[in-house]
């Protein structure tokens, strides 16, 4: 049974009040859901409690200072999350800046479209099923890709993630801020 | 300008994602998504996959003191790293390579400049300039060859590549992509071994030019 989420979760309403408001309850309530799977994601690749924390504590005031990119039109909180805590590990262990790709530029202020904020949460809740729905040997190497452990030649054309219906909503929200940042230019 | 035809395989994406790619292609990789919206959803499609496990993966507690260390910092000055954005034929993370200036072109004769961005063990980057009907000295690699055209466009015998199209070689392909007519060809190109040309001049230029 599905049971995709009615409304719009803690993470990202957390998520808008540090942005829009810089909100420091919301942003403890962030810290104490995602500091410990941070520091267990990062520790399960070989590095040390201390290191660790050291890196929980980047990503936890990068999450603070880049709120304003944060967009619920395109990602997830856990996403979000996600791509900062690899870019950070990676600048750590191999001591370069990772290329990434340019900005397309912040989100407007204005009230995020609740109806593709709503479904985008609803498409990551599946994903989430799927994961878990996984016989263990297949989500223990889909685990293992995501935190970096495989190299680029072990990860097969397919991860085993049924990603392509979340993809089609974020090309939604991708569109939709390209179009309101050229309206505002 | 056409559009974009030739995309970054799904399996280059995920690796990109997930870290995994080293660092030449992943300058390719980051410089083609900052050209190409179907190919930023799919990495951004593999950043919920990553967001997925990050919300299930074995949580370690952390230390009674990292969190007042975080809240005692967020007021605290800092200095936000550089970004670069697009300039000209280049995007940000090519005039992040860069170092924001424009490329040093050196020439590698037979009307070809090149740019080295990277060059290391795990791998090159470079930009080539190549005139319009001139090919690339015919060449082999040991492994995989991305090249991602910036400004006019290539073919060989696989295809047609213009702005935004990313070339996937590997060892295999013996290929000889030639500028079309038109502006002078410019491409992003990663190797993660050094080329060796096939032609006499090129090979006694290797060395020299860092080829
Ligand atoms: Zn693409």
């Amino acid at each position: 049974m599905m049971h995709p989420p009615s409304q719009v979760s803690s993470q990202t309403l957390w998520m808008l009040a540090v942005r829009d408001r810089r909100d420091r309850a919301a942003f403890a309530a962030m810290f104490d859901h995602f500091a410990p799977r941070l520091k267990g994601f990062i520790m399960r690749s070989g590095t040390g409690s201390g290191q660790a924390e050291e890196i929980v504590q980047d990503v936890m005031l990068t999450v603070w200072r880049k709120a304003a990119q944060f967009d619920p039109a395109r990602a997830q909180v856990s996403a979000w999350i996600y791509q900062i805590a690899r870019n950070r590990q990676i600048d750590v262990i191999r001591k370069e800046n990772r290329p990434l790709p340019e900005e397309l530029g912040e989100a407007p202020e204005a009230e995020p479209d609740a109806s593709q904020v709503l479904a985008l949460e609803q498409e990551a809740a599946q994903l989430q099923q799927a994961l878990a729905r996984l016989k263990p040997d297949q989500r223990e190497i889909i685990e293992r890709a995501y935190l970096g452990e495989l190299t680029h030649q072990e990860i097969s054309t397919q991860t085993g993630l049924p990603l392509g219906t979340i993809k089609s909503r974020i090309r939604l929200g991708l569109e939709r801020l390209r179009h309101e940042l050229k309206e505002l230019r | 300008m056409t559009a974009i035809t030739h995309h970054t395989p799904d399996a280059l994406l995920a690796a990109y994602a997930t870290g995994s790619l080293p660092h030449a292609y992943a300058l390719v990789v980051a410089a083609h998504i900052s050209l190409c919206l179907e190919c930023r959803a799919a990495y951004e499609a593999h950043q919920a996959g990553g967001g997925a496990v990050l919300e299930v993966v074995e949580a370690e507690a952390v230390s009674g003191g990292l969190k007042s260390r975080v809240f005692d910092l967020l007021d605290a000055p800092y200095t936000p790293q550089p970004t670069f954005s697009r300039s000209g034929v280049y995007p940000g993370p090519i005039m992040e390579a860069l170092k924001g200036k424009p490329p040093s072109w050196k020439s590698l004769g037979l009307g070809v400049r090149q740019s080295i961005l990277s060059s290391g063990r795990e791998g090159s980057a470079r930009l080539l300039c190549i005139p319009p009907g001139q090919a690339v000295p015919d060449h082999s690699h040991n492994g995989l060859e991305l090249t991602l055209v910036l400004q006019g466009s290539f073919s060989d015998s696989t295809g047609h590549f213009g702005v935004g199209d990313l070339e996937i070689a590997d060892q295999d392909l013996v290929h000889t992509p030639t500028a079309d007519p038109g502006a002078p060809c410019i491409c992003l190109a990663a190797t993660d071994a050094p080329l060796r040309f096939r032609s006499l001049v090129p090979r006694i230029l290797q060395p020299l030019f860092r080829i």
